[in-house]
């Protein structure tokens, strides 16, 4: 006699996080299950969120700058990046040239070491446990660098409004040099691992498409929308920190689907040592720092500061009322508003896509929900 | 196209004037500014003090200049009366139009003039004014490599129309909008709170709530704790 239960087709809402190893921090999604089949999905955010808007208001121009470092923490020096282009924009001043260049340097190399943490773990999601090692390998030299210019790791609060505060150490030079000779082999060894592989392929092609007309409907930007198609990269469009003075190309696809964003990161750590080796060849003498009162206080007004952040586009939007401290700081988040392109992407794919797609869209938590 | 001339019927007429729409904001920040060094006492010598790019113009405004262009004089006839204002301040055009307009404004952008991708739509407190909140949509074309800000002025307790219909970008950014400042939008999809719990009580990033606040209640309820502070 046939049970009926077993017959029964209903939907089946399944919990995924937000303490799952692959939902990449604390995301929480609620999964509206037919079998395998997704129905829909439903993020629920906001279990790290601290209020880092609110915190802006309550603190000078100069005292918030660490804090954006806790944000997106795997590109802590983006971050950074981002706010004093935009305080400096208020101020109407810009660093000097000497400045620029290390701060290029620094930012593509955090631009290196978040792609790997993002290559190892969406690798490591799809069953593939080696080159997590290696990514930490060389994201561990690239850290170093980090600390060995400012002391800190992972939020170095590297940059200031104005400019920087380090000289750079002796040997800077020689060891980005060293570092990009190393590190572009390592690149051609993660591809060889994973390119061709057939787990790898079968996992990730045509998983999770997202048309370049759907990225712009959705505001989906950085690697997302390059392998969709869309030649747009904002060092490219609207140059800043003199990213105009450096060659380098924009990687794109055409297909839209989680292989193609791989491919696309993949190509950026290369273009990003392209970009670091240009740096270090011509970083010019001078000041390191523009002349930048002693107290911040820009004029009434605001303005909008966005920077290619590895995962997107980052923008601050700041208002000034003429005080010491920001009147508001706005931050647009690439991870958040990326992230609301998943449902998108995974509906009516299996269970294991979504953990491709949280994967590949490289999200992270710390700035989902600030 | 819903963008043919309505009835001029705004609730909430924000000053008619260009550059006076934005009136003394001297916020008088609540509670809890620490003790930086009050800006209020340097307020009347800013011009002459305020060291770098101290703007000719008086202090409390923002010194915004006429932003002028093909398009700007294309919204300003095709929407007359209702862009209020279209300028540029640090080389970044913005334009101000009445909050019943900016649905059509933004359609009327996306598409006739290609800004198809909604970067970011935001909040800004002024408790001290009639129209308490700016809105502020952040727009970007890819065919001309250019960015506008739409803004508009809005009263406590007026709902504003989703962006949603426009762009699907919106829907995330305005339950945002909603969660920190309280600003509903009429006709949002899933218009709950998406960072906050959703019993939270208050809206954090107004002006009158501290940085030190908490729905105390919620915090003894869910996390069994007298305080979280």
């Amino acid at each position: 006699m046939p049970d009926a239960t077993f017959l029964d087709s209903t939907e089946l809402v399944l919990n995924m996080g937000p303490q799952h190893p692959s939902t990449h921090g604390v995301l929480r999604v609620i999964l509206k299950l037919d079998g395998e089949k997704i129905l829909g999905t439903e993020c629920v955010i906001g279990y790290l969120h601290r209020g880092v808007e609110k915190i802006a208001e309550n603190r000078t121009f100069a005292q918030f700058n660490p804090y954006v470092d806790r944000m997106d923490y795997v590109a802590a020096i983006s971050n950074g990046l981002g706010y004093c282009l935009a305080v400096e924009k208020m101020l109407n001043i810009e660093a000097p040239p000497r400045a620029q260049a290390i701060r290029v340097i620094l930012t593509e190399l955090n631009r290196i070491a978040s792609h790997l943490l993002w290559l190892g773990t969406h690798a490591l999601d799809i069953g593939a446990i080696t080159p997590v090692f290696y990514c930490l390998r060389e994201r561990e030299e690239a850290l170093k660098i980090f600390e060995k210019y400012c002391g800190a790791r992972l939020t170095t609060h590297a940059f200031r409004i104005g400019g920087l505060l380090y000289e750079t150490y002796d040997g800077f030079e020689k060891d980005i040099l060293a570092f990009c000779d190393w590190f572009l082999p390592k690149v051609d060894e993660y591809e060889e691992l994973l390119t061709n592989n057939r787990i790898w392929v079968g996992r990730l092609k045509n998983v999770g498409i997202l048309t370049a007309d759907e990225c712009k409907e959705y505001g989906v930007t950085g690697p997302v929308l390059r392998a969709a198609g869309v030649q747009w990269d904002l060092r490219k469009a609207q140059p800043y920190s003199g990213y105009e003075k450096y060659e380098f190309d924009i990687p794109t696809r055409q297909n839209g689907d989680t292989y193609d964003r791989y491919l696309v990161r993949m190509q950026e750590m290369r273009q990003s040592v392209r970009i670091m080796r240009q740096a270090v060849a011509a970083i010019p003498e001078g000041p390191i720092m523009g002349k930048v009162g002693k107290v911040i206080k820009p004029a009434v007004g605001e303005a909008y500061v966005s920077i290619e952040a590895p995962k997107g586009e980052l923008g601050y939007y700041i208002v000034s009322d003429g005080a010491t401290q920001p009147y508001r700081v706005r931050v647009r988040p690439p991870s958040f508003v990326n992230l609301q392109a998943l449902d998108r992407m995974v509906r009516g794919a299996l269970v294991a896509d979504v953990v491709a797609v949280i994967g590949t869209l490289d999200i992270v938590l710390g700035e989902v929900d600030r | 196209m819903a963008d043919e001339q309505k009835p001029e019927g705004s609730p909430t007429p924000p000053s008619a004037g260009g550059e006076a729409s934005q009136p003394p904001q001297k916020p008088a920040a609540p509670a809890a500014k620490p003790a930086a060094p009050k800006p209020a006492a340097a307020k009347p010598a800013a011009p002459a003090a305020g060291g770098h790019a101290a703007p000719p113009k008086p202090p409390a405004t923002m010194a915004a200049t006429p932003w002028t262009s093909d398009l700007a004089q294309e919204l300003k006839e095709r929407f007359a009366g209702r862009v209020l204002e279209t300028s540029t301040y640090l080389g970044q055009n913005f334009i101000v139009a009445k909050p019943d307009s900016v649905i059509p404004v933004l359609e009327y952008l996306k598409l006739e003039a290609d800004f198809d991708y909604l970067v970011d739509v935001t909040a800004v407190d002024w408790p001290k004014r009639a129209e308490r909140f700016d809105l502020v949509y952040i727009l970007y074309s890819f065919a001309r490599n250019e960015r506008l800000r739409v803004k508009t002025y809005i009263p406590e307790g007026y709902k504003p129309e989703t962006a949603v219909t426009v762009h699907l970008a919106a829907n995330w950014l305005e339950r945002e909008v909603f969660d920190m400042f309280g600003i509903q939008f009429a006709g949002h999809p899933d218009m709950r709170r998406i960072l906050l719990p959703e019993e939270w009580q208050g809206y954090p990033l107004r002006k009158d709530y501290s940085i030190i606040q908490q729905d105390q209640a919620w915090v003894r309820e869910n996390l069994e704790i007298e305080s979280g502070q």
